[in-house]
């Protein structure tokens, strides 16, 4: 069927599929973008509910509606992996990646647009099983890290853990898929003209996010693959008593771990590179520099992961290298937060709902990104290591920051994907409720967590009520943000006033907007000639 | 719905106000106090290193944090389109961007000595007068004291209907380890089921408890008195109700409590040990 379809848009190249044909069957890059942003939409639904019941939960000390801790630990669970790989991933590589990578380097369409096609439907799969693991057998509470021996068949006896564990391969299947298909359009299809150092960043953080899949999901996969046959064909990779060792999986999963924080963060960057840009009407500072940042950070990124084990009994020297490794990824950190300002220094900014977006990144980045460095001192973890401190650190510097990108990635392009303009009065007062909400919520938790507030529970000692009731106010904030956004979304694409091909001005460089709004189902069909616009630096 | 939101908007007033209060009782020691903002007061050299450490990062991360968004929010008003209107072609500036590479360098060297210092420090332990075993289970501790004939007991959570006035929720156990204050004590940790973390805020200690491992470091309690800390590694289903307890006594009252406790817990000592090998097995089989 898929073949079909695919020759069809061959043959015909004005000809639209329709309906089933063209969803299901999709190559068309744009397609697909829209379906990976569409299933990002409905598991952040899912997702955030379960954020929201642990905070109602949380609210007052003692057990307010969760009475069995098993199902709140597979929330917590669940909320982790369903944020992580079906929310910001879908939606900054899967969505706007396939959506604007093409668009941007002047190509035609993705270099293997079938196993685009399968990447995606991987993905769902994943998603359906990763539903499944948390509805059969109990659920799997083994927190996201999925930590032997708890995930063990002793400790987890049912199908839930395993049916997580197939979730996560096929989600990571996907994203390999995925990788080799954005490595690939990138390095080949670029426009005549359109060097590597000519391409924009949003390319550039793409590229790189798809180098750190490519390496770090395959040894997720392996550790994955050690952790189902210890569960069910008698290894013991993971297993002390029988001579296997439970660190081995940590250092497995974190060496895919710590990579994937970095795989969630520097598409953001590239989004943020390109908003501020576009509305400071400059642009990019010091574009080398921001480019081999993300290289930087890439590469560093995969040698400082025992940081998420500092308690784990690591030797003390193993512990100063790796406090030491990960201090080092505040400097292409720092270079990229200076070259954002350097770019709206001299500027004129325009605060369109996008930029706003992008001020809010980076203030939750530098707020959080202090904190990490904290948290990179293993002298200072046995104070912070998983607490509340933690989650209020990784929260504002990769969650929350990743979803005002994703915001910021939306308002910025909504135009060119529907061909129609979002209410500008709806969308400030969705930008505001958020970023006072996810600020209400996340602030005190760095409260909580230096006071000692373990993470992971479902009550907490009387002590602990006041900042996690301030943290809760600040989750209905939050919500009532999210509302507005949906709002925004129905009022946008039902209602919203048709927009040119460029609406942003002469700051907006890159190829995207030389093509009409909603971008046509074909474009770039003869390779755009890179000397007629500015170069994308 | 609404009266749960009833509930939250009634308790905004009270919220303001104890955000005030919330110095008056600071002199708290062992756990935390309401609407605490910092660390647990230290009670060990250890617990004081990472204290006075984070005071310092606190200030240099504060000064990043304020210089950057003063930057910010003045390039934010300064380089309005309004105030603004003709952008700069601006793109390079060689010597800046070698500083805002180097600095934060310089910063990172200055942050890292202290940090290396208190990560060796906190590390070994310096001729320890005694040794304490703790062992992680699903979901209670168990301590041994092998320096003290292998003395030994379980210590699991007071459930809330049996708590006696003054003891904190979700904190208090049966039988809390005592341990002599100012004393270097060698702390052993092992587990008999999944990872655990055996963690006191106010002693500065977070360790693993890990099946297969004997992680070890060391404490030396400033004061008598009463240390509370909790389960830190998701160790299953009451993850959240395995707290621990310290009391710390004097030194000259410890060999009288553990006369108190040879008698008290003396059948234990083979029941610990027959039950724990019976669990090894059934969990062999």
């Amino acid at each position: 069927m898929a073949n079909d379809a695919a020759a069809n848009h061959d043959d015909h190249h004005d000809h639209t599929p329709t309906g089933a044909a063209r969803w299901l069957c999709s190559t068309n890059h744009k397609d697909i973008g829209t379906l990976y942003l569409a299933i990002a939409i409905i598991s952040s639904v899912v997702g955030g509910a379960m954020s929201w019941y642990i905070r109602l939960e949380l609210t007052y000390p003692g057990i307010q509606y969760i009475d069995d801790f098993q199902f709140y630990n597979v929330l917590v669970t669940a909320h982790g992996f369903i944020m992580v790989f079906f929310v910001v991933m879908p939606a900054l590589i899967g969505g706007f990646g396939n959506w604007f990578v093409p668009l941007m380097i002047g190509a035609p369409d993705m270099a293997f647009p079938r196993m685009n096609n399968i990447s995606f439907w991987l993905l769902a799969a994943a998603l359906i099983l990763l539903v499944v693991s948390a509805l059969v057998d109990g659920g799997p509470g083994t927190g996201w890290t999925v930590y032997p021996p708890l995930s063990d068949i002793n400790y987890h006896p049912g199908a839930a853990v395993d049916f997580g564990i197939l979730a996560l391969h096929l989600a990571g299947a996907s994203s390999i898929l995925g990788a080799i298909n954005l490595i690939v359009t990138i390095l080949n299809m670029r426009t005549p003209g359109m060097t590597m150092h000519r391409m924009p960043l949003f390319c550039w953080a793409m590229l790189v996010t798809a180098f750190l899949l490519l390496l770090a999901i395959p040894v997720l996969a392996g550790g994955l693959t050690m952790l189902l046959t210890d569960r069910n064909f008698g290894t013991a990779f993971f297993d002390s008593g029988a001579g296997g060792d439970p660190l081995l999986w940590q250092h497995l999963f974190w060496f895919f771990g710590h990579p994937e924080v970095y795989i969630i963060i520097i598409p953001a960057f590239g989004i943020i590179s390109q908003v501020v840009s576009t509305f400071s009407n400059k642009p990019i500072f010091g574009y080398l520099g921001m480019a081999y940042a993300m290289s930087a950070i890439g590469v560093v990124g995969f040698v400082v992961w025992a940081h998420h084990m500092f308690t784990s009994g690591l030797s003390v020297d193993a512990r100063a290298y790796f406090t030491t490794a990960t201090m080092i990824i505040a400097v292409p950190t720092g270079v990229k937060i200076f070259s954002w300002m350097a770019t709206m220094w001299g500027g004129s900014i325009k605060l369109e709902v996008p930029m706003l977006f992008a001020v809010g990144f980076i203030f939750l980045f530098v707020v959080g990104g202090v904190t990490g460095v904290t948290l990179a001192n293993s002298s200072a973890d046995l104070a912070m290591h998983d607490t509340y401190f933690v989650v209020a650190h990784f929260h504002m510097v990769m969650g929350v920051a990743a979803v005002l990108a994703m915001f910021c990635g939306f308002y910025y392009w909504i135009g060119k994907m529907s061909g129609r303009e979002y209410p500008r009065f709806l969308a400030k007062l969705h930008f505001w409720l958020f970023f006072i909400g996810v600020n209400v919520l996340f602030i005190p938790q760095h409260f909580s967590g230096l006071a000692g507030m373990p993470r992971r529970i479902p009550d907490y000692p009387d002590n602990y009520w006041g900042w996690n009731y301030v943290s809760s106010i600040g989750t209905a904030i939050t919500v009532a943000g999210t509302l507005v956004f949906f709002l925004v979304l129905w009022r946008t694409l039902t209602a919203g006033k048709p927009t040119e091909a460029n609406p942003w001005g002469e700051g907006a460089k890159t190829l995207e907007w030389t093509v009409p709004s909603p971008a046509p189902f074909h474009t770039h069909e003869y390779p755009p000639n890179m000397d007629e616009p500015a170069p994308a630096e | 719905m609404g009266k749960m939101l009833k509930k939250l908007f009634a308790l905004v007033p009270a919220v303001v106000l104890a955000a005030f209060a919330f110095g008056a009782n600071a002199e708290m020691i062992g756990r935390s106090r309401p609407w605490q903002m910092w660390l647990q007061k230290p009670m060990s050299p250890t617990a004081e290193g990472v204290y006075d450490f984070n005071v310092f990062l606190i200030w240099i991360e504060t000064g990043i944090v304020v210089f950057v968004m003063a930057l910010f929010a003045y390039i934010l008003i300064k380089f309005n389109s309004k105030a603004n209107p003709i952008p700069s072609k601006t793109t390079h500036n060689t010597l800046l961007e070698v500083v805002w590479t180097t600095v934060p360098i310089l910063i990172l060297v200055v942050i890292s000595v202290p940090s290396l210092k208190l990560l060796y420090f906190a590390d070994t332990t310096p001729d320890a007068e005694m040794s304490f075993k703790v062992i992680g289970n699903q979901w209670y501790w168990s301590y041994e004291y092998p320096d003290h004939d292998d003395l030994t007991f379980d210590s699991v959570m007071v459930e809330e209907a049996d708590l006696q006035p003054g003891q904190p929720r979700l904190l208090t156990v049966d039988n809390p380890v005592v341990l002599p204050a100012n004393t270097k004590i060698r702390l052993i940790m092992a587990s008999n089921d999944v990872i655990h973390n055996w963690a006191v805020p106010s002693l500065g200690i977070k360790i693993d408890v890990t099946p297969g491992r004997s992680n070890e470091t060391w404490v030396e309690i400033y004061e008598p008195g009463d240390y509370y800390g909790m389960c830190s590694e998701l160790c299953g289903v009451n993850h959240g109700f395995m707290p621990v307890h310290i009391r710390a006594v004097s030194k000259d009252e410890f060999p009288d409590w553990v006369a108190k406790a040879k008698e008290e817990f003396a059948s234990n000592n083979d029941n610990t040990n027959t039950i724990r090998l019976a669990k090894a097995d059934a969990a062999a089989r």
